[in-house]
């Protein structure tokens, strides 16, 4: 058996050589698709803090991923049309750069977090997955109605945004801005696990009781992680819709939500590339059998049933020796 | 007479026609085992809760160093230095025994929004979790996954936690609960040390250890103190002889 640590060099390393290869193959669809694998397993990663670290399943992270897309296409779309977001008080242009957007996506998911969590944290077990999905269906049915950015039928992109010193529009440049970005959330998120926030988040989630003796604020605790965990969704959410270069509520609705949570089921609950493994069976299996049939859906779901009747782990845990958590 | 730490006055707490307290009161004062006896339903949990937080009086007050605590919430009670051990182990059980420990010491020092130093390295902390284990018993057990201790070793382990807040008091509820002769003698031993640095609020059943330990033993039934006194008082008390000592059951 594989050291779990190896197995996940392994995985980055796939996720890193498969698009070069296509780029030497001359295959620029499968580097769309490893591209979306990045940003996928990126906003898996930011549920993963939630829902593994801290035990809050959220069915509500649909929220964040759609309001990074929105981010970027309400930001991009007044860039594109020159006119600008608002005049009065003081004047906000649209933009088409992508680091401004990130941050607009990651604060506004932060903020959005900030409220959905102060609301549904007050709940636990069954009631705070409802009350997430609750907002979620809030946010999708707000996004058909409102009639300025497209509605039902979303909000089109023409051109990719830019990144200094990058062509976006060339898929292997894409491509390595994602996985760049996936890496530093990854380093990020590793550390916060390891920290003294990261032990008070689990503590929380094993033992609250416990948690509270020793004198910390659980729902304080809980609180910065769904913020944070937001913030990564949000961030991953911008990227995907660049990837299409399209924004509709289809991000903010739960399928989206469990897709999500598909991906962290799949590869491990509580571990840090446990969503890279996730996403990414999710997207070959999309696109494989997704050719054989429509029902494609079907064996996701009976692989689904295997994993949680079988191998908890999920494929990280199922393929690797368990480490100490906190070596 | 020195300042009691606690004090509890007059507190009531009724769960439907159920009174669970009916007008306790009692104190802790520096440097004593005050023992709390009774028999099971007594409302002993419920006092705890009240005391710890979790449970708001119905009426009656809760004073922690002369300052009310009753409206205060578990984390608050515990900042402010009451360390608590529980009756049926309350630890993370996927978590090594030396980061329950380091869990304690984050609460202790509230520094749970610190993002990037890695807790476990961290050298002040390892050093005050290694001397809390070495102080109950486990220093060879640090990186034990907590679920494999024995039962006794948890007991062991929740102390040490308690410890780690240095509290200006301890709430025990029943620490030798399955611990056997030899371990429940080796905590004798061990708590009669530790109440000079806090006093101790010790919930037992363990006769024996009871009157091995107090300084002074309340005795509570049907929510109400029908006797507060040294250990000799309360073996010739005729009351609590009759209500509890005198038909003495095994309890699991």
């Amino acid at each position: 058996m594989l050291r779990e640590t190896h197995l996940n060099g392994l995985l980055m390393l796939a996720l890193l050589i498969v698009p070069l290869a296509a780029l030497a193959l001359n295959e620029p669809f499968i580097i769309t698709l490893a591209t979306k694998v990045t940003i996928l397993a990126l906003a898996g990663v930011g549920l993963n803090l939630a829902l593994g670290q801290g035990g809050l399943i959220s069915f509500g992270h649909a929220i964040f991923f759609g309001l990074g897309g929105y981010s970027m296409g309400i930001l991009a779309s007044h860039a594109q049309s020159f006119t600008p977001l608002m005049e009065v008080p003081f004047l906000i242009e649209g933009t088409k750069l992508m680091p401004v957007i990130w941050i607009v996506a990651i604060a506004v998911s932060c903020l959005a977090a900030l409220l959905v969590g102060l609301l549904s944290l007050r709940t636990s077990g069954v009631y705070f997955i409802m009350v997430t999905l609750a907002f979620g269906q809030m946010f999708y049915y707000f996004a058909i109605s409102w009639p300025a950015y497209g509605g039902e039928d979303g909000l089109v992109i023409f051109v990719r945004n830019e990144f200094p010193g990058l062509n976006t529009l060339v898929p292997i440049q894409f491509f390595g801005l994602c996985f760049a970005v996936l890496c530093a959330v990854l380093f990020f998120v590793s550390k916060l696990n390891k920290s003294a926030f990261g032990l008070a988040l689990s503590g929380a989630h094993f033992n609250a009781e416990r948690a509270e003796t020793v004198g910390i604020d659980i729902t304080r605790v809980r609180l910065v992680a769904f913020v944070i965990s937001a913030g990564i969704t949000g961030l991953a959410g911008a990227l995907f819709a660049d990837l299409n270069r399209f924004v509709s509520p289809t991000m903010f609705s739960w399928h989206t939500s469990g897709q999500i949570m598909i991906f962290i089921i799949l590869g491990g609950v509580a571990r840090l590339y446990g969503p890279i493994a996730g996403a990414a069976v999710y997207i070959i299996l999309e696109h494989y059998l997704g050719a054989f049939s429509d029902y494609w859906q079907i064996y996701l779901g009976l692989i689904l049933l295997f994993v949680v009747l079988f191998a908890q782990g999920g494929l990280i845990g199922g393929l690797s020796k368990r480490e100490a958590a906190h070596d | 007479m020195t300042e009691p730490i606690l004090t509890v006055r007059d507190v009531h707490k009724a769960f439907g026609a159920l009174k669970a307290s009916d007008g306790i009161s009692l104190d802790l004062k520096p440097g004593e085992i005050h023992a709390l006896i009774g028999p099971n339903g007594a409302g002993k949990s419920t006092l705890i809760k009240q005391i710890a937080g979790g449970l708001t009086p119905d009426r009656g007050t809760v004073h922690f160093e002369g300052r009310e605590i009753s409206g205060d919430t578990v984390y608050e009670r515990a900042r402010l230095g009451l360390g608590r051990t529980f009756q049926i182990s309350a630890l993370a059980m996927q978590f090594t025994v030396l980061e329950n420990v380091v869990l304690g010491l984050v609460g202790e020092s509230g520094s749970v929004f610190r993002f990037f130093r890695p807790v476990m390295k961290n050298p002040a902390y390892l050093e005050r979790a290694h001397h809390a284990l070495k102080r109950v018993g486990l220093q060879d057990h640090a990186q034990t996954k907590t679920a494999e201790l024995s039962h006794g070793q948890r007991r062991q382990l929740e102390v040490a936690v308690a410890l780690t807040l240095e509290p200006k008091a301890f709430l025990m509820d029943e620490p030798m609960a399955g611990l056997g002769a030899e371990g429940s003698k080796a905590l004798t031993g061990f708590l009669r040390e530790l109440k000079a640095e806090a006093p101790i609020l010790l919930v037992e059943h363990d006769m024996d250890a009871v009157f091995a330990l107090a300084d002074r033993i309340s005795v509570l039934v049907y929510g109400k103190i029908i006797a507060t006194g040294s250990v000799a008082e309360i073996r010739a008390n005729p009351e609590v002889r009759a209500a509890y000592l005198g038909h003495e059951e095994v309890e699991a």
